[in-house]
């Protein structure tokens, strides 16, 4: 399906990057010369309570913005998204447009009967990645986890290219970058994590392309085809 | 003495080129930037040539206030410092404006609610501050998302208001607005407001004007109230002030100087058409339908408006961009086709449909709708259903969030 607008909702909870993954991503794609906007959603800025954020990537001006109730993609950052519940919905998916994917980062399905007939009868696909172990094992910190959501993302929709993701990735690490105190510190908790800055990115972006592969792959198989781009011309 | 017109060309102390300001704003190149409305306020602040900015931590203003801090630390603003409330940091405000300082603050929602009094007296002492309004949710149970009933509350302080639909008005807006709140004429406050987070927090390309290029300075002596001169009518306010006399006098002069306040509103029309290329936009007001919001309800109403154009339905859209000054006749002008007027909202009363149906003729025009409050979202897709069953229309129920 080629989209002239695909609408990707990240369900994290505090601490997890969800909001970093959103800006970069939107980043990417303006640098890939589309439109796009990202914007976060949360309540108390605390570790492990939920939080959205949202990127919207399109072919034409994009002034929608705000909670992104009707979602193409939705990605779950952490299991307890679904099993306790934290998210802005309950269930989790409500909204997800028809022929959508659903991106859960877990290393074994969590989904209920009900809800994988649910999603069946919506033409949603469901790609499970570990990507939080995947964090471990290319970066060595879980903290890297929102890098291979970012990735694996990127893999299924081609929503930006990997060089897009490089040079957004740069700008986002590469300098000092203020926002809340909140992100601050997790800022320069990653940064502690690495020796140096150019460390922290190559293991970053290493993260993004091995979860690009494995999602690439995934969807090749499954025949999954999520595009943004004219479907005019296309057709 | 600072003088506005012979200091163009020459550079401030950090290499900036004090540039007139409507060359600056509308000829010269413009550097496309992917950035949070947060930062894009941060830019504004770097070229507006700001002596004070005083800041108070609330979400979703916080950033801006931080970022704003940075750029006091790179020595772009005369100085900075953090008040004990936002009541402190208002009254800290007028303080720097009385003495003759351009003044920038930002404060959202309950802070907004709770520095409320010096508002009236920043409009009645013509202090031109400008303050950013990040609007959010400000009853209990407390929110943090978006609702504008702030700005409700804001229309009747004698200050300007402006709301701002994107990042781009607000980086626009914030060195225009010094140019319109500055003239002697007008020389008031203005409350430049924003939906908090879908601006704020919302990264979108912004095109901003040259960093080397900056405002001319404030001059204080184009106050038409004498600066920092409490004792000289008619803002004599310390010694002797004109309320302890209860005499005919006194009544007389707080009755005209309030006129005075709103008659300076009426004044910074013209200023403000001739910067922001007047109070409204408006686009195929010949449709039978037409849509009036603000801010981001605006860019709602843009998607909404796509949406119905693909079945098929025309809608126009009026973008209000000042509430203060209210532009009666441009609204008037721009509904008097429509036959349907749909106002959108970000709260719960509808103050801006209140405000239409005041405005114009046939009232029942007016639907006021659809809201959502308490930092809910709008999806384009309810207006759009508001609109097909307004108008009879075969509308499927939105299976969305809370079905």
């Amino acid at each position: 399906m080629i989209k002239k607008r695909l609408n990707i909702r990240m369900s994290g909870l505090g601490g997890q990057g969800a909001v970093t993954a959103a800006h970069v991503l939107a980043m990417a794609a303006n640098r890939d010369g589309k439109f796009s906007i990202s914007n976060p959603f949360f309540g108390a800025e605390k570790r492990m309570a939920p939080a959205e954020s949202y990127c919207r990537i399109g072919i034409e001006r994009i002034y929608d913005r705000g909670e992104l109730v009707f979602p193409d993609v939705i990605q779950v950052f952490h299991p307890q998204v679904i099993t306790m519940g934290k998210s802005y919905t309950m269930p989790f998916y409500s909204g997800v447009k028809e022929g959508g994917v659903v991106i859960i980062n877990s290393a074994q399905p969590l989904l209920s009967e009900e809800d994988v007939q649910r999603l069946k009868d919506l033409n949603v696909a469901v790609f499970y990645i570990a990507g939080t172990e995947l964090a471990i094992e290319v970066a060595g910190t879980e903290l890297s986890t929102n890098m291979a959501m970012i990735g694996s993302v990127s893999g299924i929709t081609k929503c930006v290219t990997m060089e897009a993701l490089d040079g957004a990735l740069q700008e986002r690490f590469g300098k000092k970058f203020v926002a809340s105190g909140g992100t601050a510190s997790l800022d320069e908790a990653i940064k502690k994590k690495f020796a140096k800055k150019e460390m922290l990115l190559a293991k970053n972006l290493a993260t993004v392309k091995r979860a690009y592969e494995v999602a690439s792959e995934w969807a090749e198989k499954n025949k999954i085809e999520l595009r943004v781009g004219n479907p005019a011309v296309a057709a | 003495m600072a003088d506005t017109h012979s200091v163009i060309g020459t550079k401030n102390k950090k290499g900036q080129t004090y540039t007139d300001t409507w060359k600056m704003m509308n000829e010269a190149p413009r550097t496309p930037s992917f950035f949070t409305g947060s930062e894009v306020i941060k830019e504004a602040v770097r070229r507006a040539s700001c002596d004070v900015m005083i800041a108070y931590p609330i979400t979703p203003q916080s950033e801006a206030a931080a970022l704003i801090g940075e750029l006091f630390a790179e020595g772009y603003i005369g100085d900075y410092f953090r008040g004990e409330s936002e009541f402190a940091v208002m009254s800290q405000c007028a303080g720097a404006a009385f003495g003759g300082a351009r003044v920038f603050t930002t404060t959202a929602g309950p802070g907004t609610m709770r520095a409320m009094e010096n508002f009236p007296m920043w409009a009645g002492a013509r202090l031109p501050i400008q303050m950013i309004v990040t609007c959010r949710g400000i009853n209990s149970p407390l929110s943090i998302q978006p609702d504008t009933l702030e700005i409700a509350y804001l229309l009747n302080t004698g200050m300007l208001v402006w709301h701002a639909e994107t990042a781009q008005d607000f980086f626009d807006w914030i060195l225009k607005g010094y140019m319109v709140s500055e003239e002697p004429d007008v020389h008031l406050p203005l409350a430049l407001c924003c939906d908090g987070f879908f601006v704020t927090h919302t990264k979108d390309v912004v095109n901003l004007t040259p960093a080397d290029m900056c405002l001319p300075p404030y001059d204080p002596y184009r106050s038409p109230v004498p600066c920092m001169d409490m004792e000289c009518p008619p803002v004599r306010m310390m010694r002797d002030p004109f309320v302890m006399k209860s005499n005919y006098i006194s009544y007389a002069t707080h009755a005209s100087w309030q006129q005075e306040i709103w008659a300076a509103i009426e004044r910074s029309r013209k200023h403000s058409i001739h910067w922001l290329n007047g109070l409204i936009d408006a686009e195929n007001t010949d449709a039978d339908i037409v849509i009036v919001a603000s801010g981001t309800a605006v860019s709602q109403g843009r998607e909404a408006i796509r949406l119905l154009e693909d079945e098929g339905v025309r809608c126009g859209l009026i973008k209000v961009k000042t509430l203060r000054p209210w532009p009666e006749e441009e609204i008037r002008e721009a509904t008097k086709n429509a036959k349907h007027i749909f106002v959108p909202e970000f709260n719960v009363t509808g103050w801006l449909a209140k405000e239409i149906r005041a405005t114009i003729p046939n009232h029942q025009r007016v639907h006021a709708g659809p809201h959502v409050c308490g930092g809910m979202t709008m999806p384009p897709e309810i207006i759009v259903q508001e609109i097909k069953t307004a108008l009879g229309m075969k509308s499927f129920s939105l299976a969305g969030r809370g079905s």
